[in-house]
């Protein structure tokens, strides 16, 4: 049998106890929504930060990638990756972003290569979309950052090499820093444009 | 991690079985999108769901006057860039649901069942959540009228694959330079309210919001405007959101650019910076003459337009014309619209249609005697941050160019959110054309 002061001890550790909870954000509406399952979460968690840590397990080179190239993306991105009415330049526009004719291609003008990979792999390709295994969008994304010039034939691409690779325009945007962008009045922004 | 590709074919698989369908007719993408139903021809009951007059034709054009869907021109990616509102014809502030404009990145509306829609929060929170369209439909609702505006409305953007852009175009109509903005009366729940059910976790600082369309659209949002104003919206001007404007469930996002506001929506991650999508990170960027991109531009600036009269339209003859517009700013409330019958030389306090809502299309109206003389017409607006909107120049000082037409035509790359003034002319015989300048 438990004294009154136990009884009251262990009622003011529940009291405590709660009180935290509230203060770290209680749910207000119970019984609205489900909490998902590790695996639900897993299956729809595709988005890959520019550090790439959300990275699946999983390589490839340039060479594996070449071969998937040619059976599915030549058809709207061209053999020297030109592009055509179906399907944008991968490469090229070296020098081009302060002309009348700017071409922003990968290797011209994207700043992440971790932005190539979660785009082939959410988005490539058209119409079969989510159907690329983790291997091949590894190695569609080794063989287009090799045909920019950016990392070599050989080179193995996956989720530790990847975030690694620095682009050639990184520095290209302004504010340059992540880290600056969410705060439009100290980037002057005003009149709805940003210098 | 584990890979994706099981969940996702997995998802195929019960939708199929779930829909009683052939996978083929499934989109993998989306793993919820099923195929469209086909009723059987049943002829349009216009007693149970109602129809416009025969008589009232006003229609959204395609990109310089067609339809990019049916354009074989037209790069796949570019067919849908733009079908546009006939800001021309309309009154008051709402736009026709019908009506309102769409950019969907060139991905067809996927045809959503409800009842197989979840919405995902996760990330950093203490409880991650997901939510069915009946389970959100149960939470606290509120109804805010706002605008949603392209990022590249106003410049005619299609100028990137039309000769000839047609904001600078004499030709240039109204619906065509400025038909990439609509207004809505929105119902859902505050997406603040959604996160705090989830809890944030310290050290968030972003959200990534995730469609379900082929393409999945994926869009990085500031926390702080996701815990502001921010609306999981399941109701447009009194009904279900429309397909083309992302059934079951959209994001919007008041005041910033349409890319903001994702269709369709599915997944919401609580991040710790932004996850640089394509789209974000290399589409929506708009290059300086110096090469280098500005990119997360977000709010759309104080912009207002003449409706009636505007480009294309034809005055009867001089004598009484009521000049109307809307004016909508995305830092907040539209205080003043000022027109000018005079290019620019003398300005007149026009009347405005209250009540006015926060960033939301603004209606606003000015008597005029028209003595028959050629003359510009041309309309400016202040918000409640005391912004005006500028003159064509005074962007152009922002950018540091001289914004000539032809630089307007040479670099449409460099303009995005373009909110210049708009000049009309009004020619002897009462025809109204663009002018730029």
């Amino acid at each position: 049998m438990y004294s009154l002061n136990h009884v009251l001890l262990v009622m003011a550790a529940v009291l405590c106890f709660a009180s935290a909870v509230t203060r770290a954000q209680t749910p207000a509406y119970s019984k609205v929504g489900r909490t998902p399952s590790e695996e639900e979460i897993r299956a729809w968690d595709i988005a890959i930060s520019t550090d790439g840590k959300e990275l699946p397990p999983g390589r490839g080179t340039a060479k594996e990638g070449a071969v998937i190239y040619a059976q599915k993306c030549v058809a709207c991105h061209g053999q020297s990756l030109e592009g055509s009415p179906l399907g944008t330049a991968l490469v090229g526009g070296k020098g081009t972003l302060a002309t009348t004719r700017p071409v922003k291609s990968i290797g011209s003008y994207w700043a992440f290569a971790t932005t190539v990979w979660d785009y082939i792999n959410r988005a490539m390709p058209r119409n079969q979309e989510g159907s690329l295994k983790p291997d091949e969008v590894y190695a569609l994304t080794a063989f287009v950052l090799f045909r920019n010039e950016i990392i070599q034939e050989s080179d193995v691409m996956d989720a530790r090499t990847l975030p690694k690779i620095q682009m050639p325009n990184r520095n290209g945007f302004v504010p340059p820093r992540l880290e600056d962008i969410p705060d439009p009045r100290k980037r002057g922004c005003r009149l709805g444009h940003c210098p | 991690m584990n890979s994706k590709k099981p969940g996702r074919r997995r998802f195929l698989k019960e939708g199929a079985a779930l829909a009683g369908l052939a996978v083929g007719a499934i989109r993998s993408a989306s793993g919820q999108t099923l195929a469209p139903e086909t009723p059987a021809g049943k002829p349009k009951d216009t007693l149970a769901y109602g129809e416009r007059s025969q008589f009232v034709n006003s229609l959204r054009i395609g990109t310089n006057g067609r339809y990019g869907m049916d354009n074989p021109e037209l790069p796949r990616a570019s067919r849908d860039y733009g079908i546009r509102t006939p800001l021309q014809d309309s009154v008051g502030i709402i736009t026709p649901s019908s009506l309102h404009f769409i950019v969907s990145h060139g991905y067809d509306s996927p045809n959503i069942d409800p009842r197989q829609h979840r919405l995902l929060i996760h990330g950093l929170v203490d409880r991650p959540l997901s939510f069915t369209l009946e389970e959100l439909e149960r939470l606290p609702s509120v109804s805010r009228i706002h605008f949603v505006e392209c990022a590249g409305n106003s410049t005619a953007s299609g100028a990137v694959f039309v000769p000839g852009a047609a904001r600078v175009a004499p030709t240039g109509t109204v619906q065509q330079v400025h038909g990439l903005t609509s207004c809505s009366e929105w119902t859902g729940v505050l997406l603040s309210l959604l996160l705090r059910e989830a809890g944030v976790k310290n050290g968030a600082t972003w959200i990534i919001a995730e469609g379900a369309e082929q393409g999945m659209h994926i869009k990085s949002i500031p926390l702080e405007k996701a815990l502001d104003d921010v609306l999981v919206a399941y109701g447009m001007n009194g009904e279900p959101v429309r397909p083309q404007q992302g059934y079951p469930l959209r994001l919007l996002v008041p005041g910033w650019e349409g890319i903001n506001n994702v269709k369709w929506l599915r997944r919401i991650k609580v991040v710790d910076q932004p996850y640089m999508g394509m789209r974000e990170s290399t589409r929506y960027p708009s290059l300086r003459v110096d090469g280098k991109a500005r990119w997360f531009q977000f709010e759309m600036g104080p912009k207002s337009v003449i409706l009636r009269p505007s480009g294309g339209q034809k005055l009867s003859g001089p004598g009484f014309h009521q000049i109307t517009g809307l004016a909508w700013s995305g830092g907040g409330m539209i205080r003043r619209v000022e027109v000018s019958t005079d290019g620019g030389r003398t300005w007149k306090d026009a009347a405005i249609q209250g009540p006015v809502h926060s960033k939301a299309h603004t209606r606003f109206r000015l008597d005029w005697n028209w003595n028959g003389e050629e003359t510009v017409l041309q309309s400016r607006c202040t918000d409640e941050r005391n912004e005006v909107q500028p003159t064509v120049a005074e962007v152009g000082k922002i950018y540091g160019v001289n914004l000539t037409a032809d630089f307007f035509k040479e670099r449409p790359d460099t303009l995005i959110h373009f909110n210049a003034i708009q000049s009309w002319r009004v020619n002897r015989d009462g025809s109204v054309q663009n002018v730029f300048a």
